[in-house]
């Protein structure tokens, strides 16, 4: 299934299979990762939060849903969305063609070692095999 | 993989909305060894069968012809959703669903011994199924099948016919014509492989719950189960009550008018309408019992239990999570034949 070399070295990864990009701004895009994209198969309807809610590490903040099932979205680090990508919700299907380019909203962590300190894609690629059995 | 009733069954094979969209324009094969073959033999058959079952077998006159039924206990739930083939006098086949099956043939044999123990009732977990369904569907059948045209060709929809050791029955859960192939479990790899051959693409289970939603039917456990009786499925078209005919679960039926009944639902908001979200309608609560996203319409559907005052047409409202969304009642099926039809 999930093989590593599809794993962006550049991204941070959350046990929730978020992925999380440092923009060259400090803000920070997340989106689903490969193997959560693959579990969930077609998507067909994204829920983003809203701009400028504030948001703890690990709540709960959006929802994508795909025909089999929903699945929560949660936020990898404290801080507030600044941006949701609108264009998902009219080609959700973006989440399976790309995933890590598909990014669901940005946010400004409260504090940048924060998004240091997530799992690196070793560590990541790990919680997925640990999945696998 | 998931588990269903014991068997592992795929969900998906690739993208399940693919999946779905090939069964709606052209043809896809679905692996359903898990449902269960029950044949009835012997003397008295139909009386029994008349008895047992809340549609009428009496509407069966040709050989070959299939009834959907409900089972009922005697307050009137449903103990499964069934297909009866009238084959002869003698022999009345059933196909029952898999997770139900053991507590079915238990259901038949203590009735059966009560009322008709001649008769005998013997299940053929030996015997795949595998169902091809879709427009060209038939035309791969006969392709992969020697023989099977000559046989079929003629046989109308919810008919069926013996090809040897296969049973060829025009049914399906999909909405679209098709075949239902009952055939030894042994030969059934060769089958499937040969269909694969002839560019039949396989089908999963996700697939096969979108395309039964969008045709109307009925998913067993889901949309009614012992709790709850059919006058309040939407299987009301199945029960007959008219002729004089005493049937397991009639007198319940009739002391108790139905309350509630089954609607079709269309999202005007953006979301997915899934089982057991609650509906808020003018004249009180219901329930959705299936619920999911349809690919034909491009929006989700359901089918919900509401009050029976509710009119095709009413706006309601669903609690998705933190929210209520509005969805208009419609008259389903919401697709047939490859066609939208909301």
């Amino acid at each position: 299934m999930s093989n590593p070399a599809n794993l962006p070295n550049n991204l941070k990864y959350t046990a929730s299979h978020e992925w999380v990009k440092t923009e060259a701004d400090g803000t920070i895009s997340i989106g689903i990762t490969q193997h959560a994209q693959e579990l969930l198969g077609d998507m067909v309807f994204v829920e983003s939060p809203m701009v400028g809610r504030k948001l703890k590490a690990k709540e709960e903040c959006a929802v994508v849903e795909s025909v089999k099932a929903a699945a929560d979205i949660y936020a990898p680090v404290n801080g507030a969305v600044v941006a949701v990508n609108s264009e998902l919700d009219s080609t959700p299907e973006a989440i399976n063609a790309d995933p890590y380019a598909a990014w669901m909203f940005k946010m400004k962590p409260d504090n940048a070692a924060d998004v240091a300190a997530l799992m690196d894609a070793k560590a990541y690629q790990a919680v997925v095999d640990s999945e696998a059995h | 993989m998931v588990d269903f009733g014991g068997w592992d069954m795929p969900v998906n094979y690739g993208s399940q909305i693919d999946e779905h969209y090939q069964v709606r324009n052209d043809c896809g094969m679905f692996d359903v060894s898990h449902m269960r073959v029950v044949d009835i033999k012997g003397n008295g058959a139909r009386s029994f069968l008349r008895f047992l079952l809340a549609n009428n077998v009496d509407k069966l006159t040709l050989p070959g012809k299939a009834l959907y039924s409900c089972m009922l206990l005697e307050n009137g739930g449903v103990i499964d959703d069934l297909i009866v083939y009238f084959m002869n006098e003698g022999w009345f086949r059933i196909v029952v669903n898999a997770g139900t099956a053991d507590k079915d043939i238990a259901w038949m044999k203590q009735q059966a011994t009560q009322h008709a123990p001649q008769l005998n009732i013997a299940d053929h977990p030996e015997l795949a199924m595998i169902a091809v369904q879709g427009p060209n569907a038939r035309a791969k059948v006969w392709d992969a099948l020697p023989g099977s045209q000559e046989l079929t060709k003629r046989l109308v929809p919810f008919s069926a016919v013996e090809m040897g050791a296969m049973f060829i029955a025009r049914t399906g859960y999909t909405g679209e014509d098709g075949f239902e192939v009952m055939i030894p479990a042994k030969a059934a790899p060769y089958f499937w492989a040969t269909l694969a051959g002839k560019g039949v693409r396989p089908i999963g289970l996700g697939a096969r719950d979108t395309l039964r939603l969008e045709a109307g039917m009925n998913l067993y456990g889901q949309d009614m189960d012992e709790t709850i009786n059919p006058l309040e499925a939407g299987l009301t078209w199945t029960v007959d009550l008219k002729s004089e005919r005493d049937f397991i679960g009639k007198a319940a039926l009739l002391a108790n008018p139905p309350t509630r009944k089954l609607v079709g639902l269309v999202l005007l908001d953006r979301g997915v309408l899934r089982g057991h979200q609650q509906v808020h309608t003018a004249q009180g609560m219901g329930e959705i019992t299936s619920g999911s996203f349809s690919p034909t319409l491009n929006q989700s559907i359901a089918l919900a239990r509401v009050p029976k005052e509710v009119q095709i047409g009413d706006q309601v409202q669903v609690s998705i999570r933190d929210k209520m969304l509005a969805a208009k009642v419609v008259k389903y099926p919401f697709a047939r034949n490859g066609r939208g039809l909301i």
